[in-house]
């Protein structure tokens, strides 16, 4: 790679250890990919979940804090994905003492770091959505794939290590979707239906994920026949990542980049060109439908948007649930969802309302052994892609399905 | 699992991306993805998803040959977890990988392959000895 005099004096340490190692790791991952150069970012979201971390990741972060305060701080505003617990609500979790200490850790390697612990998988509606050209450097799979598609931003996945990595460089390697020529759609998704629910831009955007099959994969999607809402493409979006590892999605007439076909498809390009019904999305939601009688119910996976959690409360109202009922926020939202009432509407019925963390970032075997969980009802089709490999049954429903199942135990 | 009926005679495959150590050792193959956190039960080492090819097989020790790296960032950080444990894979092998899999196999300094000029799970036989060579980015069938 092209190295300028600032990255030459990071790899030589002139910057510190910690960037010197930064920026190897940060090289030796652009190379694998055929980078030329680095391009600087504005921003980076570090997924760091101590599930994930272990004992062994923490005591990386741990090494990287030990450092001076000039050495170790990032340059950037660097932000975090959600952590793997919400203290307020462990013990009802029945996480373990030695998960606590993980985390509490983890925090406070990144506090040493200058990082700004945001907890949310959900920062482009809660913290600062990125512009259309600004190179980031983003975690959380869901998150890059909204930034690329409906904010036109530029951000490869960024792994936990590798988005650190940025905030202590403030750049990252030139590949991938960084680069003008991997934007351009490399299939045509005709769909023959528009969704209306949550669960079912979700489940849409699973079916299209499976097709596309890895991340390298462009959808050109057309056949909307409305300007979804942000939530609907967070659905959409953080299922297509997640049963596909696509990255960038465009909407025809909708997402930015895409106005119309021919800014995204060259006119000389034969692309693959595929159809998806309704039918395909029942065929994956009814793939998924193992048993009627449920254990527990969980919206998380993004986390819920203000808007999410006003329509759960609606539905709670006068309700009295039988099994456990989660709902996973981010921490800027939550205190919202506290004044407004929402949180204690949902609370009333029986449900708990989490606040940064995820369901599935958040020891999700273990706390499945220590309750007795198994068979899981959802409306996030990201979430029943994951769970399986957790030992769940997932099962995929609306969130109005979701909450009568909480109230009978049964998913109808 | 590939079951052999369409196994190049080749004994050598050419990536177009590489990174790590040298490495031999036993093929685990199948046209199927992979991602630490949705397929793995990392405490056991074994494939866990139920629907996953290998689903019941320990990946420990082998070298993974498989179709694509799937979504999920964690893996990045979980493939350092799992080596610091003795739990990883010996190396990776891809007709596609995904950033994540490369960072993930960069910070725990573990051999990857990916991209060949043919599909590589139906190139190479579950229990073959391969050879991974980075600095040439070449698989090697040595038995």
């Amino acid at each position: 790679m092209h190295l300028n005099d600032v990255e030459q004096a990071m790899l030589a340490g002139d910057m510190g250890p910690v960037r010197k190692l930064a920026i190897a790791h940060q090289i030796k991952v652009g190379e694998f990919f055929g980078a030329k150069d680095f391009v600087p970012v504005s921003q980076a979201h570090v997924m760091a979940d101590t599930e994930s971390l272990g004992d062994a990741g923490v005591a990386w972060l741990e090494m990287l804090a030990s450092h001076s305060p000039a050495e170790r701080r990032v340059r950037i505003p660097t932000i975090t994905d959600p952590r793997g617990t919400d203290f307020a609500h462990a013990e009802t979790l029945k996480q373990a003492a030695w998960m606590l200490t993980l985390e509490k850790r983890t925090i406070d390697a990144f506090v040493k770091l200058g990082v700004l612990l945001t907890d949310t998988c959900i920062n482009y509606q809660t913290v600062q959505a990125p512009t259309r050209g600004e190179h980031v450097a983003f975690g959380d799979t869901g998150v890059v794939i909204y930034s690329n598609s409906v904010c036109g931003a530029l951000s490869n996945f960024e792994g936990g290590p590798s988005a650190l990595s940025a905030g202590l460089t403030g750049r990252t390697p030139s590949y991938g979707y960084h680069l003008d020529t991997h934007r351009q759609a490399t299939l045509r998704v005709r769909v023959e239906w528009t969704p209306e629910r949550l669960d079912e831009w979700g489940a849409l955007g699973g079916v299209i994920g499976r097709l596309a099959g890895h991340y390298w994969a462009v959808p050109a999607i057309e056949g909307i026949e409305t300007a979804p809402s942000s939530d609907a493409l967070k659905h959409f979006g953080a299922a297509m990542a997640s049963f596909g590892s696509v990255a960038l999605f465009h909407i025809v007439g909708v997402t930015p980049e895409a106005p119309r076909l021919r800014d995204v498809v060259s006119e000389s390009a034969r692309l693959p060109e595929l159809r998806v019904g309704s039918s395909d999305v029942d065929a994956l939601r009814s793939s998924y439908r193992v048993d009627d009688a449920i254990d527990i119910v969980v919206f998380s996976g993004p986390q819920l948007s203000l808007l999410e959690l006003s329509m759960l409360a609606d539905l709670c109202d006068g309700r009295r649930f039988v099994v456990p009922l989660l709902a996973v926020t981010s921490p800027q939202i939550k205190p919202d969802a506290d004044r407004m009432g929402l949180t204690s509407r949902i609370e009333n019925a029986g449900g708990t309302v989490l606040a940064g963390m995820c369901f599935y970032q958040s020891y999700a075997r273990e706390i499945a052994e220590a309750n007795g969980w198994k068979r899981l009802v959802t409306n996030s089709a990201k979430m029943v892609n994951i769970l399986g490999g957790y030992g769940y049954q997932p099962m995929l429903a609306s969130m109005e399905a979701c909450v009568d199942a909480a109230c009978s135990g049964r998913l109808a | 699992m590939s079951d052999g009926s369409q196994l190049d005679e080749r004994r050598e495959f050419v990536a177009r991306h590489a990174m790590g150590p040298r490495v031999s050792g036993v093929a685990l193959v199948a046209k199927d993805g992979f991602s630490a956190r949705y397929d793995l039960d990392r405490i056991n080492g074994v494939f866990s998803r139920p629907s996953h090819k290998l689903a019941g097989q320990s990946y420990r020790d082998r070298i993974l040959v498989l179709d694509a790296a799937k979504g999920g960032v964690a893996t990045a950080w979980m493939l350092h977890e799992m080596k610091a444990r003795g739990m990883a894979p010996l190396a990776l092998v891809f007709n596609a990988a995904n950033p994540i899999m490369a960072q993930g196999m960069a910070l725990a300094d573990l051999t990857m392959l990916a991209g060949f000029d043919r599909d590589i799970t139906s190139a190479i036989a579950s229990g073959a000895r391969v050879e991974l060579i980075p600095e040439c980015a070449l698989l090697r069938v040595i038995g």
